[in-house]
């Protein structure tokens, strides 16, 4: 709404009439605070239910992963002679035996393997998002707004990389170099910043025919000056829009490799090792080493797309 | 008497835009639109210039070309002398503290993320970094003051204001490094009408205080002919005709400039016509 | 019998940041063949006014008060019943002729649409009727040009275009919505013309909203002039041009530098148009008034009709004293 205005404002509103009177007594006026975009946004995302209660459920886990260790009595490599052989009916998840969340087929406390799992995927789908946001957004930004020959010749580039089977490279990156966490960070990091570039792209040649551009360049303002203050800023929202939906994307990647076999490697896990793993000793009767991991896995990912939503509710484009 | 100067000559001014989609053979036709085609003018120090026309008559993108933000085919812009259109980018950007501009769309022309404080100060931490955040802050305070905002909103939002409020922080981002020239793109036209008369008068007032020159584009000819000495028509980017603000008025040469003046509403005479 | 008598309607919306008062207590009819303008800036309500009565107020919209058409009442009717009374009795042209047609139909299919719908014709004998009303608003070549796309015709023909869809039906009131706006002024005396034509040769009355009064002198017998949700003054258009006896309608008519006269400095209205949350007790015009007296801040107007020319004005100044 144009002109909101507090009530405690009007009065100084008929004073304006006066400029006389106004200049005389500057000194007693206060600032006003302004009321940015951001805070719009704010105060609607705050009123979606489904994304507050999966900011808290997230931010559960979060700590989880971090406090996680300080209560389990086992660590995610030691085996636990005593169950195995028997791991249907002593490796069951209970308090006594410590074993929170049961054991997995060679004895290892699952409860510890999870929270070992649970940080390595959202680290990796963390990483992934944010070198997308980095990379990508420059990218993207800086082809959009120079257009001509630097950016077709920036988004060929984008257009061939993504011709390329991810997945094959990313497999092959991990078989020449051996598996590790690093050279998982690189596979994804290499992928996930060309939707993003090619978003960013599309939305900055919309934001560069705005007057506010054209003012900017009038003034004189240099032009790596105008992508990080005047496009960048009207940008973020659809990035951050698209960054939590990129997350749980990473994350599927991610367990996907894992599943195949070709993830991180012992005793380091993931979700997706682990779901693997569960999936396939689901028959003997040890549902719980599928379960757990299993949980945490898809309350992340409903979480990160609600987040994703209300964000795209909340920065509704009409603000833009 | 003093004679004023003259600080801009505009020669022969060409652009062209190329229609085709980006990739053609070198035999095949280019479609070639002239939005502006050989226009001609002077304007001296403290002058107005009015440039009207319809939509698509080119003015805005004379208006562009003047500071360089479209590209010319021909022609000169000379501007104290020298001719801009062979200065580089670092000689251009000290023209650009002498040459400003004020949008059609007040709103639009404000960065809505960054408050007015922000926006005003923007050209002078562009040419003047050097400046303190204080001296910075009480510069803008009393830029706006003179655009008639009352200073203590500094840190609000474009989307808090009302049109005729953001046009003047517009004016005011326009005059912070006291330029010479201003140019009005259809500044008041989607404002208000009670608003208009409003900016008009403070554009001409801060005129008169800084001897400033305007060129004015607009539609309306009522609005032309009071704030403009001169006036330039345009007709698909040819200038029609040219002559004092008065005289275009009161003795048209040109047929479409008389058509123009003859669909201008005119309240008065119609109640001695019409019957009701 | 008024073909449009609405009475004391009250229009409010439910928003987030609190109840905004759009449109108080507006009261004024249509006859047949009858013109009215209705002059606001923005913040007046106007275009909110005329949106009530064809229902197409948003849904955290609350109406009361009465619209009758043809002394049936209107306000709050069913979706089917007001289906009847859309686009065959009182039909609506939009402000903006860029985004109001769909561009990815072409016109034929558009104008078709609406009389398949409402008439019930055939796709071939719509075709023929859709042609002879682009005749009728004066479209070159209709033939050829009934079967291209929006984005091929220029801003002027667009508004023919939404004025022949206006009228296939032919509707007894036709609301244009600030017609002319984005039109450049020779196309835009035009297209007033071709309004004139129109209630002649169509017999319909005609509701032309608007927030520049130059041109409605021409086209509308009637005008209405609001101002924060109220009628500041409602009469004859030729009295309210030549003796305007409100403070703001005196206002506005000074604001319009005309091409006769010359000025030093132009007549101004002091302040801004109102935020339709913060409107003030009392007149809504009262924090813009050189004239205000202090009943003005805290009790709303009365209205008082002129005798002579039966002027309605809203204002607590006495007429005469505001000439002196």
């Amino acid at each position: 709404m144009r002109g909101l205005i507090p009530k405690s404002d009007i009065k100084m509103i008929i004073l304006k009439n006066n400029i006389e009177k106004l200049s005389k007594n500057l000194s007693e006026l206060n600032e006003v605070k302004g009321r940015s975009l951001w805070h719009d946004a704010r105060v609607r995302f705050f009123k979606n239910k489904a994304a507050v209660i999966s900011v808290i459920l997230l931010s559960a886990i979060l700590i989880f992963s971090f406090i996680g260790p300080i209560f389990s009595q086992w660590t995610n490599e030691e085996i636990d002679w005593g169950v195995l052989g028997d791991i249907s009916t002593l490796g069951y998840p209970s308090i006594d035996s410590g074993h929170y969340f049961g054991t997995d087929e060679l004895g290892r406390d699952l409860y510890s393997r999870v929270i070992q799992g649970t940080k390595i995927s959202l680290m990796v789908g963390f990483v992934g998002a944010l070198i997308a946001v980095f990379v990508g957004t420059l990218y993207g930004s800086i082809a959009g707004y120079f257009g001509g020959r630097i950016d077709s010749i920036m988004m060929r580039l984008v257009d061939i990389l993504m011709s390329i089977p991810y997945m094959f490279v990313l497999i092959l990156l991990l078989v020449i170099f051996g598996r590790s966490i690093f050279m998982l960070f690189i596979g994804i990091g290499l992928i996930s910043w060309l939707d993003m570039a090619r978003i960013v792209r599309g939305q900055t040649l919309s934001i560069r025919k705005k007057e506010f551009i054209e003012a900017a360049i009038a003034t004189g303002v240099g032009n790596f000056t105008i992508i990080i203050r005047h496009i960048i800023p009207n940008l973020l929202g659809v990035v951050a829009v698209y960054a939590t939906l990129l997350v749980p994307g990473m994350i599927l990647a991610e367990s996907f490799i894992s599943f195949l076999g070709l993830g991180v490697q012992e005793p380091n896990t993931s979700w997706g090792a682990l779901i693997s793993e569960g999936a396939g000793t689901m028959r003997y009767g040890t549902i719980w080493q599928l379960l757990f991991p299993l949980f945490f896995f898809v309350v992340s990912l409903f979480s990160f797309y609600f987040i994703g939503d209300g964000l795209r509710d909340a920065l509704d484009p009409k603000d833009i | 008497m003093i004679k004023s100067k003259t600080i801009l000559s505009v020669e022969n001014i060409k652009v062209q835009y190329e229609t085709n989609n980006q990739f053609i053979f070198p035999w095949q036709k280019r479609n070639i639109i002239k939005a502006v085609d050989g226009v001609s003018f002077d304007l001296k120090e403290g002058e107005t210039l009015g440039i009207v026309g319809e939509t698509g008559c080119g003015k805005s993108t004379l208006a562009r070309a003047i500071i360089k933000m479209v590209p010319t085919c021909s022609g000169k812009i000379i501007w104290m002398g020298e001719n801009l259109l062979t200065f580089n980018k670092n000689k251009m950007k000290k023209i650009r503290k002498e040459i400003q501009m004020i949008f059609q769309d007040p709103l639009a022309s404000l960065n809505p993320r960054m408050n007015i404080g922000e926006i005003i100060s923007e050209p002078i931490k562009t040419h003047f970094p050097e400046i303190s955040k204080i001296e910075l802050k009480n510069i803008v305070k009393e830029m706006m003051l003179k655009v008639g905002l009352l200073p203590n909103l500094i840190n609000r939002y474009p989307h808090e204001f009302s049109g005729g409020q953001c046009q003047r922080i517009g004016i005011a981002r326009a005059l912070i490094l006291q330029p010479k020239l201003i140019i009005c793109d259809e500044p008041v036209s989607s404002l208000d009408v009670s608003i208009q008369a409003q900016v008009i008068n403070l554009l001409k007032s801060i005129q008169k205080n800084l001897n400033l020159s305007l060129i004015f584009i607009t539609h309306d000819l009522s609005i032309a002919k009071h704030v403009s000495d001169k006036i330039i028509v345009l007709y698909f980017g040819k200038a029609v005709e040219m002559n004092l603000s008065k005289e275009l008025f009161s003795n048209p040469q040109n047929s479409y400039t008389k058509k123009l003046i003859s669909s201008i509403p005119s309240f008065r005479n119609s109640f001695l016509t019409n019957n009701y | 019998m008024h073909l449009l008598e609405i009475n004391n309607l009250n229009i409010s919306f439910d928003t987030p940041e609190g109840k905004v008062r759009a449109v108080n207590e507006v009261n004024f009819n249509l006859q047949n063949n009858d013109s009215l303008a209705i002059v606001g800036e923005s913040g007046s309500g106007k275009t909110q006014l005329v949106f009530s009565i064809l229902g197409l107020l948003a849904k955290n919209a609350a109406v009361t008060g009465s619209i009758k058409y043809q002394s049936q009442e209107i306000l709050n009717l069913p979706e089917e019943k007001l289906n009847n009374i859309r686009s065959k009795k009182i039909s609506i042209i939009f402000q903006d002729p860029m985004t109001s047609l769909n561009p990815y139909m072409c016109i034929r299919d558009q104008l078709n649409e609406v009389l398949i719908h409402h008439k019930g014709l055939s796709k071939h004998e719509a075709t023929n009727e859709s042609i002879r009303m682009l005749d009728a608003v004066k479209i070159v070549d209709a033939k050829n040009r009934i079967n291209m796309f929006p984005h091929e015709f220029s801003g002027g023909m667009r508004q023919r275009v939404m004025i022949a869809m206006a009228l296939l039906c032919n509707p007894n009131i036709i609301i244009a919505d600030e017609p002319t706006t984005s039109l450049d002024v020779t196309v835009e005396a035009q297209i007033l013309e071709l309004f004139k034509t129109i209630q002649k040769e169509f017999n319909t009355s005609l509701i032309l909203i608007t927030h520049n009064m130059g041109i409605i002198s021409d086209t509308c017998k009637k005008t209405l002039v609001m101002y924060g949700g109220r009628i500041m003054e409602y009469g004859f258009t030729k009295d309210i041009f030549l003796n305007p006896t409100h403070p703001y309608t005196m206002g506005l008519l000074e604001t319009m530098p005309s091409i006769d006269k010359e000025y030093k400095i132009l007549k101004t209205i002091p302040g801004n148009p109102p935020n339709a949350l913060e409107i003030p007790l009392g007149c809504p015009f009262s924090d813009r008034c050189s004239h205000k007296i202090d009943i003005c801040l805290s009790a709303v107007p009365p209205v008082e009709t002129i005798d002579t020319t039966k002027q309605n004005r809203m204002c607590h100044i006495p007429y005469q004293d505001l000439l002196s």
